[in-house]
């Protein structure tokens, strides 16, 4: 009963599986880390932590080209990881330092990196869906042949631009795939309280859009499905929406735990953990060991160690740093 | 000297620009077919095609997003908004995201976005009436024009497509049929005149914030946008009569602001009277007042007037609108209570 359900490798290479699996030992490392730094006082602001959904920012983002572009939300730490933002440019980031991937501007929820197609993370619930239509958008204008991704959670299906976009997606037959990363909680609200049709997946029907709801905990499905939506939309086949089922194990924010929820639940959940599961899948199959998968681990964990004390002697922001980023010639 | 309407000397930017660069598109509400709902984009999809002069849907937030996703990966779009006062319905991607962008993301980006639509009451009620200027000076990030002549709408909107940041640019309905001289106005108030300006044919930018003195004079000086610019040399005119020397300054976009002109005229003066056609509490005016009354202090003869619409939502009624919104006796009212002093 007690069992960690394996997750189907639908004859993934073992190079391909430990990728996904490091890319998921990175993002979640790097939130631990971040909690850390938090509850010992030594970091600035706040976080809203992706534990337990990082197989729906790895799976998606490794089906993608690196040209590829994605949107991302307030919970975007693991979306950014999984892009290829570099771990020691987004602790300079948390750190407010000049070495952070925005300056020290951004933070937490505004994790951005153009050189890695990461147009933005927007701190409004909703508010990248249209943004990720517009790069789509521009991608078929431009003859680019980028696919744009939009992540967003289960709460912003019920945003006005969610039903503006997709109806635009529909209607043009952009290169963009919705992912609907549905961790059951728009802060304390559930799906069935909030949504007058709580499957995410069933809302593109109406704009012509077809979707999918997969195992969101399951990085190989989730890989799996994104490469079928992306290969579609780069044919020049139109949008698609993939619902991701998760669930977040902390809480929404930095100082919310989340208590609304049933413990039974929540220890359900952790018991389908993705990085679990993706280890164990991996060596029943012969694929690797325990120990090959913990030297992973370490290394990552090692590789956040490092970012941290690098952010820690990166320069720290001047308090009149801002004022010649607000426009690109500044105003006198 | 070539004559031309406002409207006609906008569509002639947007057509050059999209001539000149590829990278600009156009999307909006009836742009396409139908060219446009005062019909500034008539004959754009067959000149450049239904990929870059796109119909929207009527989804003005989801519309501004789509044009800033496209204006962070290579185009430079102009959105366009049938009324200005459809922009609260996208006011969360213009003020949230498009005047964010850049800061948020440590200035590793630039948001080329052009944002247009007509605001001013011309007898349509309460929704299709109103000025927003003060909204988007309110909210940094963004730059604001605000053109009173074909010529400066021209100069100043392929500034605004050249931008690197996002530009509201505020059109006004009532000067859309205004033109440089003999091309048929629409003046709302049969004492203002069309302004003589030229509009050449060739491409001209003029460069946000530089304000443009309209009518040089002595004994007060008046700061003016848009419609009101037209309504303060009709009460120039009407001033002269009585020997009141009025000068006359369009500062031509919001943001930037061209105080140093402003600050300028007004030492010259030593009398200042600020209109615009946006309401007064935390208006235009209000900005204005403050940075003469501060810039300018020691030269004042007088207390900074300020002439904006009543804090009212705007009544259908001809009468009751007329009542709310600045009119050229209102301005020479001003003037004459600056003079008293």
């Amino acid at each position: 009963m007690n069992e960690i359900p394996r997750i189907d490798l639908r004859g993934l290479g073992r190079e391909e599986l430990l990728e996904l699996y490091r890319r998921m030992e990175r993002a979640r490392q790097f939130e631990e880390k971040l909690y850390y730094l938090f509850l010992t006082g030594i970091m600035p602001g706040t976080m809203h932590q992706a534990t337990g959904q990082e197989a729906v920012a790895v799976g998606v983002c490794t089906a993608l080209e690196e040209g590829d572009t994605i949107t991302s939300t307030h919970r975007g730490h693991a979306h950014c990881i999984a892009k290829g933002v570099p771990v020691r440019d987004m602790m300079c980031e948390m750190f407010a330092k000049r070495g952070g991937s925005c300056r020290g501007m951004g933070g937490s929820m505004h994790l951005t990196d153009f050189d890695r197609g990461m147009l933005g993370a927007f701190g409004i619930v909703g508010a990248g869906i249209p943004i990720a239509t517009g790069a789509a958008l521009s991608a078929k204008v431009r003859k680019s042949g980028q696919v744009s991704i939009a992540f967003f959670g289960d709460g912003a299906i019920n945003e006005g631009v969610f039903h503006e976009s997709l109806n635009m997606a529909g209607l043009w037959k952009l290169p963009v795939v919705y992912v609907c990363e549905n961790n059951h909680y728009a802060l304390s609200m559930t799906n069935e309280r909030s949504s007058a049709v709580p499957e995410a997946y069933r809302r593109s029907a109406g704009y012509g859009i077809p979707s999918k709801r997969v195992d969101g905990n399951d990085v190989v499905a989730v890989l799996s499905e994104t490469r079928g939506a992306v290969d579609r939309a780069r044919r020049g086949d139109g949008p698609f929406l993939l619902e991701c089922l998760t669930y977040r194990i902390r809480g929404h924010a930095r100082f919310e735990p989340g208590d609304y929820r049933d413990d039974a639940e929540v220890e359900r959940w952790k018991k389908k953990d993705p990085i679990q599961r993706l280890r164990l899948s991996v060596v029943d199959a012969g694929l690797a060991s325990e120990p090959d998968l913990d030297a992973i681990r370490h290394q990552e964990a090692a590789e956040i160690d490092e970012a941290v004390e690098y952010a820690k002697q990166d320069r720290d922001v001047q308090s009149a740093d801002y004022r010649e980023l607000i426009f690109k010639e500044p105003l006198s | 000297m070539r004559e031309m309407t406002m409207a006609a000397a906008i569509r002639e930017a947007m057509q050059q620009e999209m001539e000149r660069d590829p990278s600009v598109i156009l999307l909006g509400e009836d742009v396409g077919l139908h060219g446009g709902a005062f019909h500034l984009s008539h004959g754009f999809v067959e000149k450049f095609g239904s990929e870059r002069v796109i119909d929207t849907p009527i989804s003005e937030a989801g519309c501004t997003g789509v044009g800033i996703g496209a204006a962070l990966t290579g185009l430079r779009p102009i959105v366009e908004f049938q009324y200005m006062d459809f922009m609260f319905c996208a006011m969360d991607q213009i003020a949230n995201q498009a005047a964010k962008i850049r800061l948020m993301c440590g200035g590793r980006t630039s948001v080329p976005l052009v944002i247009r639509g007509p605001q001013g009451a011309t007898g349509r009620g309460a929704q299709h009436s109103q000025s927003l200027d003060a909204y988007f000076m309110h909210t940094p990030g963004l730059k604001v024009a605000a053109p009173s002549t074909p010529y400066d709408a021209k100069g100043l909107l392929i500034s605004a497509i050249r931008d690197p940041d996002p530009v509201v640019f505020l059109e006004h309905k009532l000067l859309y049929g205004s033109a440089s001289p003999g091309g048929g106005s629409a003046l709302s108030d049969e004492s203002m005149q069309p302004l003589g300006t030229d509009v050449p044919e060739e491409p001209y930018a003029i460069p946000l914030g530089s304000a443009d003195v309209k009518r040089e004079g002595s004994d007060v000086t008046i700061v003016a946008t848009m419609l009101m610019v037209h309504k303060a040399l009709a009460a120039a005119a009407l001033l002269a009569e009585q020997g009141i020397s009025a000068e006359v300054v369009d500062p031509r976009s919001l943001v930037p602001l061209d105080t140093a002109a402003l600050t300028a005229s007004v030492k010259k003066t030593r009398r200042a009277v600020v209109v615009s056609e946006d309401c007064r509490t935390c208006g235009v005016t209000a900005e204005i007042a403050a940075v003469i009354a501060r810039e300018a202090f020691d030269y004042l003869d007088a207390p900074v007037e300020r002439v904006a619409a009543a804090d009212s939502p705007i009544p259908f009624a001809p009468a009751c609108e007329r009542d709310v919104i600045p009119q050229v006796e209102s301005i020479t009212a001003a003037v004459t209570r600056a003079m008293d002093m």
